[in-house]
């Protein structure tokens, strides 16, 4: 298949036309939905770039974490974790569990919402 | 075809009326009330809807006589009509009744001047003195405008809470009983009826579960005092707004839920809404007259906060997934759910290194 253009360079041209041609000639509620369309173009944008090495990485933790077969597709080690966790098999004192987690959802915000104050709380305690 | 005709007529000709003819409806109605309360030469003029609340609309008018003009804000259940709420939030008449008993406990609250019921001419709603202030927490966070008010907030605030949960509850009318437990277990059903596996909110709820503190004697409960919510002068604490939420349950869930991340807007390093260190409203919270309780005895009401509104934002997320709301902001709101794992994270993290 294609690949000129990019989905990334798709996506930036549709997020070019919201910020400059659309949203000034939106008022109200209106201009308030494009600038969340806009940002919502920007987090796919860093999703496409992010998201498969952070997978990647998540899935070797998790594998891991839970001496799962190589195999195990994503959702079921994150079904698998919450099914210990609420079972009691694994908590806060579990070696390694806390860690994944922040890992994990550092990448995650730094997807979703890079400038939330709370990353920059979890990056800071990292070191 | 005559059946099918008239029922897909129905609704859309009571919605067409009610839009046709609110602003002059509630302007007459108001009228007519300004004028035994102002006198007859009373006028009522400049009515605006400011929000569009889900269960809620809330009106600035000003009411004018040969005199003065006076501010006002008209709160009103949404065509005057107790329509479907959200099954927490308590009536208008009752927010009414709660501001009057804040107000007599030296809350700062706006004084109620009217209510009305359902089936007067403007339905059920209350009407208000328009405080002078700001509640857009960004505004009160960052202008030159607020700096002299923010050093004085936090003291201010736990003044406030002091006070409120110092009202007697027997001389309430009858409100929701919830406490920290009972909210946990609510908010579980909600996300696993989701059946999007988190985690993070795992760890946190069952961390909560095996960690919950001895339950206080209930008192009455605010339910949403964070900023937003909360009218701020130059001088501080003007007005504490949106009753909607109250109920009777432990005190520590009001403070904890002031401090939670997601109402700092950024300024994370002050615990206090962005504003001010804990310490310092707990201090001024048993100054008050309020329980003595160490920032320690907050941490566990934090996390439950923060899981709280990290299962409300799957929640709005849901109405885009269910199809009721197709906005892409219902959609992207989705998206952050990842600020409260972050933060429980965080807290986490905390509450392990005290272990």
């Amino acid at each position: 298949m294609h690949d000129a253009p990019s989905t990334a360079e798709l996506v930036e041209a549709v997020k070019r036309f919201i910020d400059d041609t659309a949203s000034p000639q939106l008022t109200g509620h209106a201009a308030f939905h494009a600038r969340v369309a806009s940002n919502v173009l920007a987090t796919i944008l860093r999703e496409l770039e992010q998201r498969p090495h952070a997978e990647q990485e998540e899935k070797a933790r998790l594998l891991a974490l839970l001496n799962a077969e190589p195999d195990t597709p994503l959702d079921t080690l994150n079904r698998d974790l919450c099914e210990r966790i609420r079972k009691g098999d694994m908590d806060l004192s579990t070696t390694g569990l806390l860690e994944h987690l922040k890992t994990t959802t550092i990448a995650q915000l730094s997807v979703d919402q890079p400038r939330y104050s709370g990353l920059a709380l979890a990056l800071q305690s990292r070191g | 075809m005559l059946s099918r005709g008239k029922s897909l007529a129905r609704p859309f000709f009571p919605a067409i009326v009610a839009k046709m003819g609110s602003t002059e409806q509630i302007t007459t109605a108001l009228e007519a009330w300004a004028k035994t309360k102002f006198g007859s030469n009373a006028v009522v003029q400049g009515l605006k809807r400011l929000s569009g609340g889900a269960s809620q609309e809330t009106w600035a008018f000003e009411t004018a006589n040969d005199e003065r003009k006076h501010p006002l804000i008209l709160r009103r259940a949404p065509g005057g009509k107790e329509a479907a709420r959200s099954s927490e939030a308590i009536g208008l008449a009752m927010e009414a009744d709660l501001l009057s008993h804040a107000a007599k406990a030296g809350v700062p609250v706006p004084p109620v001047l009217g209510v009305f019921e359902a089936g007067s001419d403007l339905g059920q709603a209350f009407i208000m003195d328009r405080i002078h202030g700001e509640t857009l927490g960004r505004k009160i966070l960052r202008d030159e405008e607020f700096a002299q008010a923010r050093p004085l907030l936090a003291s201010q605030c736990g003044d406030a809470l002091a006070r409120i949960h110092s009202i007697p509850t027997e001389a309430l009318p009858t409100l929701p009983v919830s406490d920290g437990l009972s909210q946990l277990a609510k908010y579980e059903t909600i996300y696993r009826s989701f059946d999007l596996p988190r985690p993070v909110f795992e760890l946190a709820m069952s961390w909560l579960k095996a960690n919950a503190p001895e339950p206080l004697p209930v008192v009455l409960i605010h339910g949403d005092f964070r900023l937003g919510n909360l009218m701020v002068s130059e001088q501080g604490l003007t007005s504490v707004l949106d009753w909607e939420l109250a109920h009777l349950g432990d005190p520590r869930e009001d403070i904890a839920w002031l401090c939670v991340n997601s109402w700092r807007f950024g300024q994370s390093e002050k615990r206090v809404g962005g504003f001010g260190d804990l310490p310092e409203l707990l201090k001024a919270y048993a100054e008050a007259g309020g329980a003595q309780f160490s920032p320690r005895d907050i941490d566990w009401w934090e996390m439950l906060g923060s899981l709280k509104w990290g299962i409300m934002c799957m929640i709005m997320y849901q109405a885009y997934r269910s199809g009721a709301d197709p906005s892409v902001e219902r959609a992207a709101i989705g998206r952050r759910v990842s600020e409260t794992e972050i933060d429980l994270v965080n807290l986490l993290e905390g509450v392990r290194s005290h272990a």
